[in-house]
């Protein structure tokens, strides 16, 4: 078998076939990156999977996940400023909780050099907005490298830390989900490892590291001076690039995974139009730029989302006085999604009518098809909480959402979790609900690697400022929807096990009396409980406990000897209630054409989580001990 | 070699990530210039989880145009037909494994299960190429992509990639008692 970890340091120069968020990792490894870190969130955790597959002891740089998206930042800008180059990467709206410390970075004279790897998420394909991440960069005039495949992260990611390096700055490389999951072989230099000068480098003289009032100034003109020397680098390096097809009437100018798009579309074209691709998208740069306006007719601006390019196109062909055409968005629709080669295509048809063929008709779907919406697992101690939540709640109480595996419980049947915004909001969303509202119950939901990350100021503020609301936090050992990422209370952090940090402990240091807990497998419990706290007049919390099933199960797979245990429904005791299916809703329960209700063998873990659900007891779980614990 | 679109299709959880990283590297292992991306994240859990692989010699991007899929492979009936209706090129190939994970409406009574009559019935119309898989005795249902690979390699539904490519690639990903257990399906399938 291939193992990762042996490819991420093979000495010699090879090829693989690699996903881009591998092709960052050996690219780390050959500009000597020392210090990485992050906060899981999709599309970037498979970076942190390809750097454990390097054993600890040959990793060549140190790699924490922090307890959030702005601590990540700070660690790693700390590294940074004792000489080490260093790196962060999180998802899109990572940004949001890490632009405190973010916007500041580009002041400093970051010695070591810092990256910031952001994953983006056109197509909002497991984010809940699609933000363009570049309205940051020019807020905080921080660079912006944009690759538009595995290669390119490999040699963009190089550049980019050959670049803060250089120029002693924050450089952010900007990818977005398709391009973090694309696979394709990429050919990869040859590494040597160097023994690196762990002496801490920090010193004032480098500074001042203290950006206040009329000190900010000179370091703002650096900034803005740094911007403007890379731009004129990006040029001579190589970073963009030209497709000329000998086309002096329509160009295109792109980047990322659209200017992919664009490639594969215009295959089709009579007259393929010219393109220009940027590799800094941030600031674009103006040479090239002018140049293609210059030699084409009209051009079109293809960039996904918001129309940052277009504008700065179109005021170089102003500033200029050019009189080229220039297309941009043609209408909201256009700032809306991934560029997929079927969106390109649209919209160089709606640009350009004639320039593609037409399409021949879409066979007509006859058939309805269930959607399939993502769901809780089998087992998941979420359904058992959302299960006695439901049962003990008014209809026209209020369930507020957080971040987590747990946000699916706003599907039917459960409807539970009916407001989200972002990681840790809901204790806040939650006590604004209470607000002058004596007849509807607020409950909020929060998960425990949330509770870390963000959710501590919102508890307090509710006890500090008296919200008598309830929390619901659901504990599962580890950071479930990102693929089980350890946090403080795990027990282990990435590199080593170490003391969890109790979060009841937690709870009531700061100062919340009612604490209640019980494994949500246990319903009779669990309701009890959650009458108990509903019932306080003062902000309480129920912890809600169970291992996340799916993590578990993995687990229990790969121990020697490991037997499938499944539940059973006796057809003579079952009356057809379909409790089971319709309100406990365990994935696992298929209905029969005849109208039984049968297990999927599937799907069952045999967990027996749905047992006590049953009014007449007849889900069975032949051969499973330890179920009359569960039996409440 | 023109180019050649395969469309996978699951439910999250079956193991497509798992068969598209084998026929990716069968590819490779072929001398094919190709292409792959899997859906990854929140969809994960229990929704529908696709890959795209592209093979050619001038591909871009991994992302396959709605319905210019040469082959759609699936792991499942219900996303089999979801499949064929949005990636399927007409005259195509459908090799899905005939097991039913109800979705949601399913379940809730909001909607009719798929039956195999209704993907052979589209399939007929769209002169569409159908072979379903099936091994009730399979020791792990982890091993249904494995079944299916197999079917795949025996009716040689790649152009360019033969057995050896897939257990190359078979060797590149697994070890132990996995790889043998899924050389012994693949090999007892495949001859």
């Amino acid at each position: 078998m291939k193992t990762m970890g042996r490819m991420l340091l093979t000495k010699e120069p090879f090829s693989e076939i690699v996903m881009g968020n591998t092709a960052l990792v050996r690219a780390m490894i050959e500009s000597g990156t020392r210090v990485v870190t992050s906060y899981p969130g999709s599309p970037t955790p498979e970076i942190a999977t390809a750097i454990q597959s390097i054993p600890g002891e040959k990793r060549p740089f140190y790699f924490e996940f922090s307890t959030n998206e702005k601590v990540a930042t700070e660690v790693a800008f700390g590294a940074a400023l004792n000489g080490h180059l260093s790196a962060v990467f999180f998802k899109s709206v990572g940004l949001n909780v890490a632009s405190d410390t973010f916007v500041q970075l580009s002041l400093m004279n970051i010695i070591g050099g810092m990256v910031v790897v952001l994953g983006d998420d056109p197509g909002a394909n497991s984010s809940q907005n699609e933000q363009d991440n570049r309205h940051f960069a020019y807020m905080s005039y921080t660079p912006v490298i944009e690759p538009s495949s595995p290669a390119e992260v490999y040699t963009f990611y190089k550049e980019a830390a050959r670049l803060a390096q250089e120029k002693k700055m924050p450089v952010i490389l900007r990818l977005t989900t398709h391009v973090c999951h694309a696979k394709e072989k990429v050919a990869f230099s040859g590494w040597e490892p160097s023994p690196f000068d762990n002496t801490p480098m920090f010193d004032v003289k480098n500074g001042p590291y203290i950006s206040l009032t009329s000190e900010v100034f000179p370091k703002k003109r650096r900034a803005l001076k740094n911007l403007q020397i890379i731009e004129e680098d990006s040029i001579r390096c190589g970073l963009h690039r030209t497709e000329d097809h000998k086309n002096r009437k329509m160009g295109i100018i792109t980047m990322g995974l659209p200017f992919q798009s664009v490639m594969d579309v215009i295959e089709k074209a009579a007259d393929k139009p010219d393109i220009l691709k940027l590799g800094l998208v941030y600031p674009v740069p103006k040479e090239p730029i002018a140049d293609f306006l210059r030699s084409h007719e009209e051009v079109k601006v293809l960039e996904e989302l918001d129309d940052i390019l277009e504008k700065e196109v179109k005021s170089i062909a102003y500033d200029l006085k050019l009189s080229t055409a220039i297309y941009g968005k043609m209408d909201s629709e256009d700032r809306i999604g991934e560029y997929t080669p079927d969106k390109v295509y649209q919209l160089l048809k709606k640009t350009w009518p004639h320039m593609l063929p037409d399409k021949g008709e879409k066979a007509e779907d006859l058939t309805l098809i269930p959607q399939r919406p993502a769901q809780m697992c089998p087992g998941c101690g979420h359904r058992s909480a959302f299960y006695a939540v439901k049962k003990v709640l008014e209809e026209t109480d209020i369930t507020v959402a957080d971040i987590g595996c747990h946000s699916l419980g706003f599907l039917p049947p459960y409807k539970m979790g009916e407001i989200l915004m972002c990681m840790g909001a809901s204790t806040g969303m939650g006590s604004g609900l209470s607000i002058f509202n004596t007849s509807r119950k607020v409950i909020v939901f929060m998960g425990d690697s949330t509770f870390f990350h963000a959710g501590l100021p919102g508890i307090v503020n509710a006890v500090f400022n008296k919200h008598n609301i309830t929390m619901v936090l659901m504990e599962n050992g580890t950071t479930a929807m990102t693929g089980h990422q350890d946090h403080a209370a795990s027990g282990k952090n990435f590199n080593e096990p170490v003391e969890a940090i109790p979060i009841r402990g937690v709870l009531e240091g700061l100062g919340v009396n009612k604490i209640y807990e019980t494994d949500t497998y246990n319903q009779k419990k669990l309701k009890e409980l959650l009458v108990q706290a509903l019932g306080d007049e003062e902000f309480s919390v129920v912890i809600a406990k169970h291992p996340c099933m799916l993590k578990f199960t993995r687990e229990q797979q790969r121990q020697p000897g490991y037997i499938r245990k499944r539940v059973d429904i006796d057809q003579n005791k079952c009356k057809r209630i379909s409790e089971c299916i319709q309100t406990f809703a365990c994935p696992t329960f298929t209905r029969l054409e005849d109208g039984s209700i049968r297990i999927n063998p599937d799907l069952c873990i045999g967990d027996g989580s749905c047992i006590q659900t049953c009014p007449t007891s007849a889900v069975t779980s032949p051969g499973a001990k330890g179920q009359e614990d569960n039996n409440g | 070699m023109d180019k050649f679109n395969i469309y996978l299709t699951g439910v999250g959880g079956q193991g497509i990530g798992l068969i598209s990283e084998i026929l990716l590297r069968a590819a490779d292992n072929a001398g094919l210039n190709v292409k792959s991306v899997d859906t990854h994240g929140l969809a994960q859990r229990g929704g529908v989880v696709v890959s795209h692989i592209r093979m050619g010699e001038t591909i871009y991007t991994p992302l396959i145009p709605a319905g210019e899929s040469d082959l759609v492979v699936a792991l499942e009936r219900h996303e089999a037909l979801r499949g064929m209706n949005g990636a399927l090129k007409n005259g195509g190939v459908l090799i899905y494994y005939n097991t039913v994970w109800q979705p949601l409406d399913v379940r809730l009574k909001n909607a009719d299960e798929i039956t195999e009559d209704v993907i052979s019935q589209e399939c007929q119309r769209r002169d569409i190429r159908e072979i379903r898989v099936v091994e009730p005795a399979l020791k792990d249902i982890r091993m249904q992509n494995v079944a299916v690979l197999a079917d795949i390699a025996k009716f040689e539904l790649i152009p360019g990639i033969n057995n050896e490519n897939y257990i190359e690639a078979m060797k590149d990903l697994m070890e132990g008692k996995k790889l043998e257990d899924n050389m012994k399906l693949f090999n007892g399938k495949s001859a």
